[in-house]
This record gives structure tokens, sequence and C-alpha cells, in this order.
């Protein structure tokens, strides 16, 4: 890991391929992403609605509870669960193959570092377009909650004074420090695990299933550290 | 390629599964050895995974609250509400969906170009009954049963970070476990189990079942998998909740 | 025996067999020999039912196999044994699990008798001692014998063999090739071979079908293959210079086989 700040042999090839990746994550994530949020949110209003139906909390507290809980939870945390599936086994099957077919060694030969040229700009374009990413879920995903909630029966004037109620602008602090450090927990384990893969075919997809695991898992764990220290 | 293209062919794929099992036993090994990979070898992760999301769960509700006058109580029964209604069947089908779901799309793409699929075909066995149908019925066993799993060390998960992290005493989180229980939730969780472990192993085999080329494409095949079953299962979960709980 | 009429197969619009007619006899090792692209790969596949051919009829022993139901074909699928091009051997099973598999799949034996059958095929196929080991830690000629061994533990009429040669050291080939070629006289099963290799053509077409741009463009034995005037069978099989110099020099009278 430590060689991929050695010094670029080329920077405008590595320009090129940090362009190239930033398109590959972003958007080719952009729909799964978004189709997501959009549900998750008319889900969350959903199951509130539907919760608090049992109790005495007043309707309008549904906009502010899906404002609250795509912002600080669901919009960076499923997304970065999504993501670590798709950008995660993306990542491990795409340098795997590379791997079984020799096309790392022929770089290497070549007198190009592998690991600065194939595995630090997929980082650094994960930690720079996932963030827009998650913000574009978080949006969505109140607006899917919007959606729900008006065909639940709740007035959409309602749910708009629930999403201008308390707003603390300290929560988009949380979601965007959660997505930068989701998306170098993806973008690296993937590498890790696509780069090291010995073997053939079956390895690769092990390799892309291990990615996704680890991924995800910590994902859920530094959800947990993020939400002990900032909140 | 176009979606009738796929729709027809899933549908081929599906109605061959059913046929009579050339033999019970060898059905019945392979059905057990899903069951094993399915279901035993994703209890860890399922489980590691449900701690946090439950700790989570409990820390942000009652940051969320802080500003109201909610009784402290409150954390526990919502926990233990959102736990069964939505984190358990959703969250675990979407870490279902990234490592069963890739796990089985890679599987039977590697079978599929190493021609053991055609191998089996050759020796007049009934591949989608034995290889895909087995898979479908061990994760429409195992998955509800991890999820009841990943209910329980949720609310564990819960109850450990609101007494290490001050928010209330263990027995307020008790009271609030007890507040307000909705039978019908279970039902509701059990549902979205069957349904989600439904979708993402019939996906998973489509993809891995028919693939052809080579090392990529089974890479593309098993990441398909895994994207489309985690939209399905969100979009399933939206239209479940909107039926179930009007 | 197995007969094979005007057999057309297309994929899309694009002809891959433009009409095939030929039989292959029992005991004898059939070979089907050609450039890649010349449509081998697809001639068998449309023999074992893998793919539907487009039209045209293929009979076993006098049943016609292109017409019958699923069911009917799997009834003729248990008499058929193939060994694919890269052994096909199922990597989650060991080398003696393999072969067992259609014994378990489809036999009434007892587990003694099983064990028996696949100690029995495991040795004609002279491979002792590695029934434990796992497709992956076993080397390629080991991978083929095993996938022999599979092929004929349920004593099948037909033999298919994809490329048994491809990857293969020449000498470990040729092994492999004696074992096919001894195993098809000792059971006279009809064994269909898909080749480029020119040593196993020599070594042992009886029967040879040269496939050429989706057409038959001759068949005979591995004698009457240096006899031909056909042009381009002859720049098949002399396709080095070497070859063709050496042939010049020897004039037709090359020494062939054993």
């Amino acid at each position: 890991m430590r060689d991929m700040l050695a010094r670029p042999e080329n920077l405008y090839m590595y320009w090129k391929e940090l362009l190239r990746q930033m398109n590959g994550i972003g958007v080719g994530s952009l729909i799964i992403v978004g189709v997501i949020s959009l549900f998750v949110g008319a889900v969350t209003a959903l199951q509130f609605a539907y919760q608090m139906g049992t109790t005495f909390f007043p309707d309008y507290l549904i906009g502010f509870i899906v404002r609250d809980t795509m912002i600080i939870e669901l919009a960076p945390t499923l997304s970065g669960l999504v993501l670590a599936g798709k950008v995660g086994s993306n990542m491990a099957s795409e340098l795997g193959t590379m791997r079984i077919s020799e096309q790392i060694d022929a770089l290497e030969i070549m007198g190009v570092n592998p690991n600065g040229y194939l595995v630090m700009p997929k980082i650094i374009a994960a930690i720079f377009i996932v963030p827009p990413l998650i913000v574009l879920a978080a949006m969505l995903g109140i607006y899917g909650g919007y959606w729900a909630a008006e065909n639940y029966g709740i007035s959409p004037a309602n749910y708009q004074k629930g999403l201008l109620y308390l707003f603390d602008p300290f929560n988009v602090v949380i979601m965007t420090v959660k997505s930068v450090i989701f998306a170098f927990l993806i973008a690296s384990v993937a590498c890790y695990q696509g780069f090291y893969v010995k073997g053939g075919a079956l390895d690769i997809g092990r390799a892309s299933t291990r990615a996704v695991v680890y991924g995800s898992i910590l994902v859920i764990f530094f959800d947990y550290i993020v939400a002990l220290v900032l909140t | 390629m176009n979606p009738f293209y796929h729709v027809g062919r899933f549908t081929v794929m599906v109605g061959r599964i059913f046929n009579k099992p050339e033999s019970s036993t060898m059905y019945w090994k392979e059905l057990l050895r899903q069951m094993n990979q399915i279901g035993v070898e994703s209890v860890p992760i399922i489980a590691m995974v449900a701690m946090f999301i439950g700790a989570v769960t409990a820390i942000q509700f009652a940051y969320q609250i802080q500003d109201f006058l909610v009784p402290l109580y409150y954390v526990g029964f919502i926990v233990r509400d959102s736990m069964i209604i939505e984190m358990a069947p959703t969250v675990s089908c979407m870490i279902l969906a990234g490592k069963v779901g890739s796990n089985i799309a890679s599987e039977l793409g590697n079978m599929r170009i190493t021609s053991q699929i055609d191998a089996m075909e050759i020796m007049g066995i009934n591949t989608p009954g034995y290889l895909l149908g087995t898979k479908i019925i061990a994760a429409l066993i195992t998955i509800p049963a991890l999820i009841v799993v990943a209910a329980f060390v949720g609310i564990i998960g819960g109850m450990l970070a609101t007494v290490l992290s001050d928010i209330s005493t263990l027995q307020e989180y008790e009271r609030g476990l007890r507040a307000f229980f909705v039978p019908f939730n279970v039902r509701l969780m059990l549902t979205k189990g069957v349904v989600f472990s439904l979708l993402l192993t019939t996906v998973s085999c489509y993809q891995g079942y028919h693939v052809e080329g080579g090392a990529i494409e089974i890479g593309q095949a098993s990441t398909r998998a895994v994207v489309l079953s985690n939209i399905l299962i969100l979009i399933a979960d939206y239209f479940i909740a909107f039926t179930l709980l009007k | 025996m197995i007969e094979v009429k005007d057999l057309k197969k297309s994929f899309d619009d694009k002809a891959i067999l433009k009409g095939i007619s030929t039989s292959f006899e029992a005991g004898k090792t059939n070979l089907i020999i050609g450039t890649s692209g010349s449509g081998k790969t697809v001639f068998v596949k449309c023999l074992v039912g893998l793919l539907t051919p487009t039209s045209g009829s293929i009979s076993y022993d006098g049943i016609e196999f292109t017409s019958l139901s699923q069911r009917e074909k799997k009834e003729i699928r248990t008499k058929i044994g193939m060994l694919f091009q890269g052994s096909a051997l199922f990597d989650s099973m060991t080398v003696e699990e393999n072969v067992m598999f259609p014994l378990n799949m489809f036999s009434k034996m007892t587990s003694k008798e099983k064990v028996e059958r696949v100690n029995f095929c495991l040795e004609r196929v002279n491979l002792v001692g590695a029934n434990k080991k796992y497709p992956a830690e076993i080397s390629g000629g080991m991978m083929k014998r095993v996938g022999i061994a599979r092929a004929i533990v349920l004593n099948p009429k037909y033999l298919f063999c994809d490329e048994p040669n491809s990857g293969l050291d020449p000498k470990t080939a040729l092994v492999i090739d004696e074992l096919l070629s001894d195993i098809t006289h000792e059971y006279n099963m009809t064994t269909i071979i898909n080749t480029h290799d020119m040593n196993s053509v020599m070594g042992m077409g009886e029967k040879i079908v040269f496939l050429h741009q989706g057409y038959k463009e001759w068949e005979g034995n591995r004698h009457e293959l240096l006899e031909s005037d056909n042009e381009t069978l002859y720049d098949f099989i002399f396709a080095s210079e070497f070859l063709k110099e050496l042939r010049k020099g020897a004039g037709k009278s090359i020494k062939l086989g054993k």
C-alpha cells in the first residue's frame, strides 16, 4: 500500500485514469443510489407514520424524522452498503482479472508503478465522488418520504413544516464525514482484495465477495464509531 | 438487449426448476450444503452488522430526541420496532445480497464458463433443479431465520449502547422493549424475509447461470447480481410496507 | 452408430453449419477435424443436444434424437459420456466424488459397488492414489484422466471428446490418445473426438471428417488422408512449410500410424 504514494511517472496519464474512475464510480452508481434512496425515504415515512400511529406524536414530525434519519443515517450508511456491493465488487473483480491475466505484471515490467496507477486513482476518485452521491441520496430520500407521506394521507404542508423544523446544520457535517470515511474504506478494501488475487476465475469471485463483505462490515462499524464520537 | 428477452429466459429458467429430481439423496445433500453455505456461514457477518445497527439506532434516536420532551424509555421501543420492521430484514438482506448474491453468481458463472454445467446436462441432470432449486430453497429456509437472529442481536446492541453511553438505565430500556408491542410486526418481518430471499437468490442465479465469456463477465455478472438484488429488495420493501401498513 | 443427415445450424442470421451428412460407427475412433471457426464445436454440441439444430436429423442407433422430448433425451444422455476441453471437473468435489457423481445420480448400486466401480474406472485410466484430491490440486493431464473416468463410469455407448489434447504436452497428449483409443475398442463404444492435433489424426483416426466453413469438405480414414488431392485438406494438414518440404522429400510413401 505504501508503494502507491511513490512519485507518478506521467501526471497526465494519472489524471486521465482518475477522471475515468470518477466517471465509473460516480455516474455508474447514480441510478442505483437514486432509486434506492427514493424508496428508503418512502419506507421511512410510511413506517414512522405507522410506528407513531399508536402514540401521541403530531403529524408534521414525519417530515422532521425523515429529514434527520436520511441525513444522519440512511443516506450515508445504506448508500455505503450499496456502494460496497457495486463499486467494491467491481473494483475487486477488475483488479483481480488484471492480476490473473498478468496485466499487472505487464505494467510492472514496463516500469509503471501498478499500485499508483491502478489503486490510487480509484481511492481518490471514490473520496471525491461518493460525498456528492450521498448528498443526492439524502435529497431524493426526503423527496421519497414526501411522496409516500402524501399517499399515506399526510398533507404536504405538514410534511414541509416538519422538514423546516429544528434543522441542525451539524448533521450535514456528520453525513459528509461518514461519506468520506466510507468511500475510503470501500475503495481501499476492494483494491486490496482484488490486487492480491491468486489462482483463477473462481478466486476472482471469492475476492469480490470478500471485498463486499469486509466493506459492508467496516462501513457499519465506522458508522457506529462516528455516531459515538460526533453525536 | 431487450427486457422481454430477459423475462422470457428468466421464466424458462424458473420453469425448469420444477422437475422431478433424478436422485432425492443427491438433491438433499446439495440442499444441506447450500443451507450451510448461505445460512450458517452468514451468521457472523449478520450478527456483527445487526449489533452495530442496533447500537447506532439507539445512539442516533437519543440524539434526535434530545430537544423534545420524549420519555427516555422510548429508546428501547424505537430500537425494537426499527429492528423488527425495517433494519433486521432490509439491512440484513442488503448485506446478504452482497455476500450470498455475489457468491452464487460467481460460483454459477464459473461453473458455466468451465463447462461444468454442460457436463451435468450431458449426464442428463436437470441443472436448474439441482443447482438453482437447492439454492433458492436453502435461502428461503435460512434467511428468515437469520433475520430473526439479526433482530435479537440488534436489540441487544441497542441495549449495550444505551447503557454504555449513559443514555438511560437498563430498566428504562427494558420498559421500552415491552411498550406498545404489536405481534403483527413480527409477521411483517418474516414476510419481508421470505420475499427478499426469493428476490436475491433468483436474481443472482439468473445472472450466474447465463454468463457467457470469461473471468471479466463473471465479475460483471456478480456485480449486476448485487446491484439488481439491492434495488429489488428496496422496491419490494416499499410495496410491502405500503400494502401491509395501510 | 450415429447418423447425421443434412444438419444445419445458424445463430441469428449467421449460418455456422450449412448441411452436414455423415455417420459414426461403433467401436471406432471417429475424428472431426478443421480449423478454428470451422464449426467443429457447434457440430459436437448439436450432436449431444447442448444446442438445438436449425434443421436436419441426428439418430442414435436408429432413434431420432432431435425430435425427442426432454425426458426421452435424458434417457439417451445417460448413455453418453463426454470429456470436455477444460475437463469440466466439479471443483467443489474431490476426484473420487467427481467420478462417483453420475453413479450417485443415476444408478441403484450399493455404496460398496459404487466405490468399486469408481476405483475400477480410475485404475483403467491409470490414476491411482489421487482419490481424495481436489481438481485444483492435480495437473492438467490428471484432470483429463479424471474426466475420462467420469465419462465412462456409467458404461456409455457413446463417448464425445472436445479437444482432448488441448493444453497438454505432446507426450501426455499421446498417452491420452492411446487411452481413448484403447477404451473405445475394449468397450465397443462410438467415440467422437473433436481435434486439430495432427498427431492424434495420424495416430488414431479410423474415420476422419474434415469440416471447412460449415461444410463437410472431406471424409475417410488416416491412410486415405495423405493420398487425397483435396486442396483445402492439403492446406490444413501441411500448414507449415517444414511439413510441406518433408512431404516433397518423402514423396507419397510416408508410413502412417503404428
